[in-house]
Formats: C-alpha cells, structure tokens, sequence
C-alpha cells in the first residue's frame, strides 16, 4: 500500500491543479492576514471559507482521481498486489496530497506573520486539523460514490449532490425543523443532528474554540455547555474520526466485491 | 496444467456473460481466445487476472486455487487492452514504479532498444502518441520472467516493424516454454502465432482445437473463413 500511496501522491504532487490549489490557500491566507491584520479574525474569516470550500475540492479531486486513473487502477490490479492495498493507497494519496496543500498553504502566510508568538495558534491548528478530517472524509465520500457508479457522469453528479446536501440543504433542513419543533425540548435534537454532518460539526468546533459563542445565544450556551468540555472536545474528535474511518470501511468492502 | 478453469460462471445485471466455462491449458503453447463481440473473452480473461469476480466456479493457475489470493499474479504478465497510464509520469518512471511494485528481476534495457524508446523515456506519458504508448505497455509486459503471458488485442496501433518485433519476442518467450494466452481481432496475427484457438460463443468455449483441426471440422481453406463458419456450423467443443 506504501507505494501505491507514494506514487499516487507524487504523481498528484506535481499536477497542476495542485499548485492552483496551493497557491489559492496562501493568498488567502496572506490577504486575509493583512487586511485583517488581527490573526484571530482571520482564523474565522478562514474558518467559514474552508468550511465550505475543502469538502467541495475534496469531493470534486476524489471523483476526478478516482475516474481519471481507471485505467491504471486496471493495470495495477493485475500486478501482485492486494486489491485493497490499491485503493487506500489511492486514497491516501489524494487526501494526503489536499492536506499538505492546505496545510502549507495556510501555514506559511501564518507562519511568516508571527502566528507562533500569537495565542492563536491553538485555534488555527485546531481550524488545520478540522480542515485535514474534512479533506479525508470528503475524498473518502467520494472514492465510494465513485467506486460504486460505472458512469462518470452519473458519479460526478452524486457526489456534488452529496456536497450540495451537508453543506447547504442540511443546514436549512435543520433550521426548519427547530422552526416547527419550536416548542419541544430541542437541546438533544440539536447537538445530534450537528454530530451528524461533519461539516457542521467542524463548524461548532472551530467556532465555540473561538470564544465567540456568546453570539449565538441560547443554543449557543447548550453547545458552550457540551462542546467547550474536555469531554465534548473529545467525543466531537471521536466523532470526525469515525466519520473518516466509514468511508474508507466502504471502500474497502466495495473494492473487494467489484469487478473491472 | 497452467490454467484450470471448472464450471465458470459469470453474471453481469440480467446479462449472464459466462455459462460454465471449462478449460484446460497446458504448458508451452500460444492459445488464441477468439469470438464475436460479446462471447466473454475479456470476462475470461480478466477472471482469470482476478479483476473480474466469478459467481461460480473455480480457477487455478499452475495448480493453485486463485480465490481471495493475489501473489499468484507474480506468475501472470498481461497486457491491457488500453494503455491509459498516469498523465503526469515519464516513461523511465512509469518502468521503474511497475518493478517496484513487482519485486522481481526485470530486463527492460533490451526491450527499450529493441522499440527504440530511449528517445521518449524522459518523457511524460500523456505527451506519447498511442502507438508508442502500447509500445511502452509491451516493454512493461514482458520485462518480466513469468510462466503465463495474457496479451490483450496487442497489435493495436503498432507499426510493421514494431509489429515483427512484437511476433519475435512472442515466439521467444514461447520457445522457452511459457504459455501464452492471446485475444486478438487480427485473424492474419492469429494464424500465424497461435498453435491453438479456443473460441467463445455466448459464454462457453465452443471450440478447442489446432488451426488445422478448424478448418477440417469447418471444411473451410482458408482461416478467415472457418471462423466465421464456426458460428454457423453444428460443430462442438467436444473434440478438443
């Protein structure tokens, strides 16, 4: 698996789009750092572009991967090499490759701005780390959607609805039903359905680190209560892991039964 | 025996492509695996690569079972119908990560002079043309020592000389004893390599035999013919 995941990630390490991907983190982060000039707000501002944007990419390079390489995928599965090996392999090496762009993207403009002398550091590690779960939970979303549709078109459409759906229609499904449910207890409901979609989850997470949950009310004192714990730190970490892991548990279980 | 199919089955949706294939290949030989478009020779093929998962039945290659088993395809060098490879890559790359992965003595010097490839090794493979691509995919097939050489429609967009190159390095690899399996559309390359022809007809193996068993069960003169005469005839895969 190692070197399926090393030649995949330097293969993808020296594509163009990598680069684009690279070069459009680190003026974001350099613009956002000197308009702003107060770190602290640039981690929010930050926070609520890549919240929306890394499951995007990782959903759309994932898809792309994925179809792009069928055929060498084919050539690889005729060399003595396990089936699964191939796909993780893959995968990690598309993941991997978004989180280091991210990563270094960001990092450096912060990096060079004095990040490491400002207490924010454990806010924007916290916002780099979210920003990693949700490039591996989005790639891994959609190596399976691909992996299950022969049709490339069929799979892209699926995966961007997948997107379209936890990043924007969950969200509003979400705040409807505290519309209508307005007069039941909604504490359990709420912290719930957040747990339930990673990029909301993330959301929570980044923002209740932030100190700014005083904004958002009385839910916001609910989340503070759970999500601002120890324990809810950890549960909310356990719970991005586990979104990480059964993606690739269904890629695993696809992969062994398919035929190409 | 090098391949032993039983009673192969294989469906895909409502679409049963493989009906009980049986088949035994010995030692040595060029099989060509010929019929229409359809019949199920890529489905052959790649159940026996393990690409493809049989519903049914059992293959074993050089007496070993190949279910939920992966090392046996050191054994196996196969060429793929389309050589689509890693757009970003240079040839020397592409040459140097497949022996990574396989872990065995490779001569690939030889084969790169012989397709006169030096000039595109530091070249990235989505700049080659499709010829010189599938020239790349030779040098990656048989750069290997394996028992069981599968080649899959290997003549497409070669050059006559590439193509006479192709035919010497097929004959010598079966002079030292390897089997060799071949699907090709070329009934001229399929007469002249093969030593038997198994064809396919609707997902069983209709035939078994020598180009000139063919032709005197189909009563034809001419290979072309007795092909296509095959479909048409009451002959079965009984005298094989």
């Amino acid at each position: 698996m190692l070197k399926i995941l090393k030649y995949s990630f330097y293969d993808l390490i020296r594509s163009r789009w990598s680069y684009v991907y690279f070069l459009f983190y680190l003026t974001l982060g350099f613009v956002l750092l000197f308009l702003n000039n107060d770190v602290s707000k640039a981690v929010i501002t930050l926070m609520n572009v890549i919240i929306v944007l890394i499951p995007l990419i990782g959903t759309i390079f994932g898809v792309m991967y994925y179809y792009n390489s069928r055929e060498f995928t084919e050539l690889l599965l005729a060399q003595p090499i396990k089936r699964s090996s191939i796909f993780m392999g893959q995968y990690f090496g598309v993941a991997g490759s978004l989180t280091l762009s991210l990563v270094l993207g960001l990092g450096i403009p912060f990096v060079l701005y004095g990040l490491l002398r400002s207490n924010a550091i454990f806010d924007f590690s916290l916002l780099l780390v979210t920003g990693a779960f949700l490039t591996f939970i989005f790639v891994g979303l959609s190596f399976v959607i691909a992996i299950s549709n022969e049709n490339k078109i069929k799979g892209f459409g699926y995966a961007v609805l997948l997107w379209l759906f936890l990043a924007v229609v969950y969200d509003g499904l979400f705040l409807m039903s505290l519309i209508v449910f307005e007069e039941y207890p909604l504490d359990t409901f709420s912290l719930v359905a957040t747990m339930l979609n990673p990029i909301d989850l993330s959301r929570i997470l980044i923002l209740l680190k932030l100190d700014i949950s005083a904004l958002l009310g009385y839910t916001g004192a609910i989340f503070k209560k759970f999500f601002g714990t120890d324990l809810g730190f950890l549960v909310s970490m356990a719970v991005l892991f586990l979104w990480t892991v059964l993606p690739i548990l269904g890629l695993r279980h696809k992969a062994k039964r398919k035929d190409f | 025996m090098t391949i032993e199919i039983n009673n192969l089955y294989k469906k895909f949706g409502k679409n049963q492509v493989l009906k009980g294939v049986d088949l035994n290949i010995g030692k040595g030989h060029i099989y060509a695996v010929l019929g229409p478009n359809g019949s199920g020779k890529t489905t052959l093929i790649k159940s026996i690569l393990g690409m493809v998962i049989p519903d049914k039945g059992d293959i074993s290659i050089l007496e070993k079972s190949i279910k939920k088993d992966w090392r046996y395809r050191k054994q196996i060098n196969y060429l793929p119908q389309i050589a689509n490879f890693p757009p970003n890559i240079k040839v020397k790359e592409l040459l140097h990560m497949i022996k990574d992965l396989r872990n065995s003595p490779s001569e690939e010097e030889t084969l790169i002079a012989l397709f006169g490839l030096e000039p595109f090794l530091s070249k990235k493979l989505s700049t080659l043309s499709g010829g010189t691509k599938q020239k790349v995919n030779i040098v990656l097939t048989f750069m290997f020592d394996s028992p069981l050489i599968i080649l899959d429609e290997p003549t497409t967009g070669l050059d006559p000389k590439a193509l006479i190159c192709l035919k010497g390095l097929i004959l010598n690899e079966k002079a030292k004893g390897k089997t060799i399996l071949i699907t090709s559309h070329i009934m001229q390359f399929v007469e002249e390599m093969a030593d038997e022809v198994l064809y396919l007809l609707e997902g069983e193996i209709y035939f078994k035999g020598t180009i000139g068993q063919l032709m005197e069960q189909t009563g034809q003169h001419d290979f072309e013919h007795a092909i296509a005469a095959l479909t048409t005839t009451e002959s079965h895969a009984e005298n094989s």
